[in-house]
């Protein structure tokens, strides 16, 4: 089974597909379009092309982005603080440790992708690009990183304001025991790090 | 295990994952051993619920189990949502209690948002969405049932978020032996006490053919007039109180004859040992 991209090159060529990047919606369907021209049969694309992350391999669960910071250790000379961030294993810092770790971590990102998405598909671009504009403003108005900022804006835009799940109950950032190091977050933010 | 954040981490509320591969290793460390992890404690339940004429009765039993010990003896599985929804919850029973509370918190937010009464869709879609983002390890099974204003309503949603509706439902491990009393004597627009009896009847079948289920059974009544919460309907198990009495009065039975030996004993040796009372 060939990947997407592999089919899409195969049939479009390189420079179209340079050309503009496709919503995930847009290569779902431009997929069923090529299956049924293979195979006249539309009935299988469903079976074989799963939206599901999960199920593609370890590849995909890869902790992405992982910070180029993290890579160098923490401590002094560049060696591992042991006493701070415990042992070190490359396996733990690439895999993630448990399975909903990954998903939880992009649950907002993802939603927000798909809430996206399916506007753009009803009402057309205009919607999520002014709703994206004011997402973007709002989420300017923040503290300093190291403080907690109450995001009000941001969540009434969301409509988080109005619902109660366990990221409200759980871990709360305002009654952490830790707190991250003012000047270092200060630089990572400004991108001086 | 803790260590400071790095500077490029914002904190994130909700589920921390940080512990979870100390306890595979713990996990994996102590069953070579031979001790097992202490596990949840669930609920080990018998829940039902059915639609008659005038609304909808939640029943379920009391019973509380930890591995194969009985942790509580009179638990309540019939949880509070909205004035005119309930919900039992059978599984891991942390998970059953926080997530009504959760949900009982956002309906009321949604009620006073939009100004209407709540609907038991409304429950059951966020309940369901709620429960599939975690795939499944909110180890909960729920019955949600209710009278909304297009009537009663009966819904049961599974630990991985799937959903049923029907008019008569059972859940948890005594689930099988209630579904046969609902499958035999159920019927539509059934009365009030002859459903009342139907539900008792079937949780009582959960109680005495499953282990997991035990104690009293519990009723909850929703109609559009209100909900009528019956703790402990009925105690199925408690002792019989014994009828005669079986002690026998003395000289019942005659004595033939009588011999005594006497037993004449030495002293052959005597030690002290001083005991440390300190």
């Amino acid at each position: 089974m060939l990947t997407l991209e592999e089919l899409l090159l195969m049939s479009w060529g390189a420079e179209y597909l340079k050309k503009r990047r496709w919503t995930l919606e847009e290569k779902l369907i431009k997929f069923i379009v090529l299956h049924m021209h293979f195979t006249g049969d539309i009935s299988e694309c469903f079976l074989d092309f799963s939206l599901d992350y999960n199920t593609r391999g370890l590849r995909s669960q890869l902790k992405d982005s992982v910070p180029v910071a993290g890579l160098c250790p923490q401590g002094a000379y560049g060696v591992q603080d042991s006493l701070r961030s415990g042992f070190s294993s490359v396996k733990n810092e690439l895999l993630p440790s448990h399975p909903l770790e990954l998903s939880e971590k992009n649950f907002q990102l993802n939603k927000d992708k798909m809430n996206f998405s399916t506007l753009r598909n009803i009402q057309g671009l205009h919607a999520p690009l002014k709703l994206q504009m004011e997402y973007r403003a709002a989420r300017q108005i923040q503290r300093l990183p190291f403080l907690q900022s109450s995001n009000l804006a941001l969540d009434t835009l969301r409509g988080s304001d109005e619902a109660i799940g366990f990221e409200d109950i759980l871990n709360d950032p305002a009654l952490s025991e830790m707190m991250g190091e003012p000047h270092m977050m200060m630089e990572c933010k400004l991108g001086l790090l | 295990m803790l260590h400071t954040l790095k500077p490029c981490d914002q904190q994130t509320s909700g589920f921390c994952f940080e512990n979870s591969r100390r306890n595979a290793v713990l996990e994996s460390g102590l069953s070579k051993l031979g001790y097992n992890a202490p596990k949840a404690r669930k609920t080990g339940t018998t829940i039902a619920g059915i639609v008659y004429k005038d609304g909808v009765i939640l029943g379920a039993d009391t019973r509380a189990t930890d591995d194969m010990v009985v942790a509580d003896k009179n638990c309540m599985k019939i949880h509070y949502i909205a004035p005119k929804i309930y919900c039992c919850g059978a599984g891991v029973a942390a998970d059953a209690e926080i997530t009504t509370q959760i949900m009982a918190s956002n309906v009321e937010l949604h009620t006073l948002n939009t100004g209407r009464p709540p609907l038991v869709a409304m429950v059951t879609r966020q309940l369901k969405q709620m429960l599939f983002r975690y795939q499944g390890h909110v180890g909960s099974s729920l019955i949600i049932g209710g009278v909304d204003v297009y009537g009663a309503h009966l819904y049961s949603v599974y630990p991985h978020g799937s959903y049923d509706k029907l008019p008569f439902l059972t859940m948890g491990s005594g689930a099988a032996a209630a579904v046969s009393v609902f499958e035999d004597r159920f019927k539509p627009n059934m009365e009030l006490e002859e459903a009342k009896q139907l539900v008792h009847d079937a949780i009582a079948a959960g109680i005495f053919c499953d282990l997991g289920s035990g104690s009293n059974v519990d009723l909850c009544v929703i109609t559009e007039a209100g909900v009528q919460y019956l703790r402990g309907y009925d105690k199925p198990t408690t002792k019989g109180k014994r009828e005669g009495q079986y002690r026998y009065k003395p000289n019942t039975t005659a004595v033939l004859t009588k011999t005594v030996t006497p037993l004449s004993l030495d002293v052959i040796n005597e030690s002290v040992q001083i005991m440390d009372t300190e």
